[in-house]
């Protein structure tokens, strides 16, 4: 009895031991990346950053337009994604109640939230930049766009089904129109919900790379055009990186240096927001 | 919860508008799915008829001659996942076990937030971080892994290689990295469903913690965990830049994990915009259809397990 009992104890301390070496190993990589981001970008940062565009191997430089494009592609996907991402979710939340749409409209968005984003920009390749005959920044605000949109619904649905039936039914009771009782109380409620999701799927698009690749393409120069390939920060970090020159390398840091710092921030304003409502 | 037909007696204009608005957001949800599918396969039909069903078991892949096979790039997809999942989840689940159940909350929920922060690190950092700072490392380390390990009978063949720092197991490695938190904080939420009612009953019964993870909280969420498992390897199978910096993009397929290949979502990162033929793009496009099946049935696969869990619990927030 007592072998056994003391058996059982080793196993217990064992796989507690295991699980406990195991998060600090994990908790070291993950933080030896973000110290290797730091390090390497903190000493890359400069001022010129922002005021310089791309440069050639071997002359001064920043990344001022692939900034500006990012800005351009990213908030165009947030802009176009944010109402439909937010009308779906009314949709499953408020009037797909008892009905078989609402389940199959859930599940195909959870397989789209996960697809690889390369595919998502093999989409766009092939319905924007093939027809159109050339790279565009269009093809890649839509391919943000449609990473974007499932993150949206899918937290406005979970957070609209959060808020409380007496909520609405105190609003139908006072003779509110379906469509008010939604526009004026659900989405009050739920707007710190919805707002997270809005900034997590930002945080998500902002460092996506594989889908603009082939969509926007790239472009050294300075250039809103969003019909022509322009530049964004992603694409930039990658070609830098790749390159085998050392001052382009130093960019490519600097770059995903501001674009960590960028999406913890939004990760962290995330937190902030959904925290702050659930107390109150 | 409410009938959407109540509110006042007949619906107003507003309501219907307002309906039929978000009916069709929803939809174009399914429309987007379904259009990515139809748009893929239209597109990679020419190489499908071109080179018949032994486009997927043969190894040439040869732009001069227009001469294309995807056995390579489908292959080093599995492979290198396989190799991810094989070290990641082990460590998630060591990892959502430390946080959930053998911290103290002020010491579980700070490291849960941390894990899920790195997660929304962009996978291009992973990427940098393994060609600048693991690969220098892991080559020094290799020669030794091929005296070492190399030298073991059967396995050994796996290892035996030049010492370059990329190839298959270094981009395997740095799949397990980038998949690790999120793998793990699927985990941890799962693990916190288990009611405590169950737990405590064992271990009234005496149970060791441990015991209760096994037979209880393990039992309780085993197809959840094993969906969350799913969608990690969804997520690796698909991942682009992680593995397009260290995999080392050549067109071979070696018995040893040391020397460097390819996966189809570095071939399509490397090779689409330069493809300058019909055959040559459709060939790319049909390695994406290819690789979108295969999440596709991973992915819904891991649904089903997760909504398992979900439908017996009521509702989680998963």
């Amino acid at each position: 009895m007592n072998a056994l009992y003391a058996r059982r104890r080793f196993w217990n301390f064992f796989h507690f031991g295991m699980a406990m070496l195991v998060t600090v190993i994990g908790l070291v990589v993950l933080l030896w990346i973000t110290w290797t981001t730091l390090r390497f970008g903190f000493s890359a940062l400069n001022l010129q950053l922002f005021r310089m565009d791309t440069p050639a191997p071997g002359n001064p430089g920043g990344l001022r337009n692939a900034f500006v494009g990012s800005l351009l592609l990213v908030g165009l996907a947030v802009l176009a994604g944010t109402p439909l991402g937010i009308l779906a979710g009314t949709f499953l939340a408020e009037f797909s109640q008892g009905r078989r749409i609402g389940g199959v409209v859930r599940f195909f968005n959870d397989i789209l939230l996960s697809a690889p984003s390369i595919v998502i920009g093999l989409f766009a390749y092939s319905v924007v930049v093939y027809p159109m005959g050339h790279y565009s920044g269009w093809a890649g605000a839509v391919a943000l766009a449609i990473i974007f949109v499932p993150v949206v619904l899918r937290t406005t649905d979970e957070m609209l089904r959060l808020v409380p039936g007496s909520l609405r039914e105190a609003a139908l009771a006072l003779g509110a129109p379906y469509w008010t009782m939604i526009l004026r109380v659900t989405y009050r409620a739920a707007g710190a919900g919805i707002l997270t999701g809005i900034l997590l799927a930002l945080a998500r698009i902002s460092g996506e790379t594989a889908p603009l690749i082939f969509t926007v393409l790239n472009n050294q120069f300075w250039s809103t055009d969003l019909g022509k390939p322009i530049a964004s920060l992603p694409v930039a970090i990658y070609q830098f990186a790749m390159s085998p020159y050392a001052d382009l390398q130093a960019l490519a840091w600097a770059g995903a240096l501001v674009t960590v710092i960028f999406i913890l921030l939004l990760s962290l304003a995330a937190r902030y927001v959904l925290h702050r409502s659930q107390r109150s | 919860m409410l009938a959407s037909s109540s509110g006042s007696p007949r619906p107003s204009v507003g309501d219907i508008f307002f309906r039929s608005l978000a009916g069709f957001a929803a939809l174009f949800v399914l429309l987007v799915l379904f259009g990515v599918a139809v748009a893929l396969l239209w597109r990679s039909l020419p190489a499908f008829q071109h080179f018949g069903w032994s486009f997927l078991w043969t190894g040439t892949w040869d732009p001069v001659r227009d001469l294309f096979g995807g056995w390579i790039p489908i292959a080093g997809t599995l492979i290198s996942s396989a190799i991810a999942l094989l070290i990641a989840v082990p460590l998630a689940y060591g990892v959502a076990l430390f946080v959930t159940s053998l911290a103290p909350a002020w010491l579980g929920r700070p490291v849960g937030s941390a894990i899920e922060l790195l997660a929304a690190i962009p996978s291009i950092i992973y990427g940098m971080w393994g060609l600048f700072v693991f690969a220098p490392l892991f080559a020094k380390a290799e020669p030794w892994i091929s005296a070492h390990i190399g030298t073991l009978p059967y396995l050994g063949v796996l290892f035996r290689g030049p010492p370059m720092g990329i190839g298959m197991l270094t981009a395997g490695l740095i799949l397990a990295v980038m998949v690790l938190p999120f793998i793990a904080s699927i985990m941890r939420d799962v693990f916190a469903v288990v009611p405590p009612m169950l737990k405590e009953s064992a271990y009234a019964l005496g149970a060791t913690p441990w015991e209760v993870q096994r037979h209880v909280v393990l039992a309780y969420t085993r197809s959840a965990v094993l969906g969350g498992i799913f969608l990690g390897l969804g997520r690796a199978l698909g991942e682009t830049m992680a593995v397009t910096f260290v995999i080392g993009n050549a067109h071979q397929l070696s018995s040893s994990l040391l020397k460097p290949g390819n996966s189809i979502a570095a071939l399509l990162a490397n090779e689409f915009a330069e493809a300058s033929s019909p055959l040559y793009q459709s060939s790319l496009l049909a390695l994406g259809f290819i690789l979108f099946v295969m999440t596709l049935v991973i992915l819904i696969l891991a649904r089903l397990l997760l909504w398992r869990l979900e439908t017996a619990q009521g509702k989680a927030g998963l």
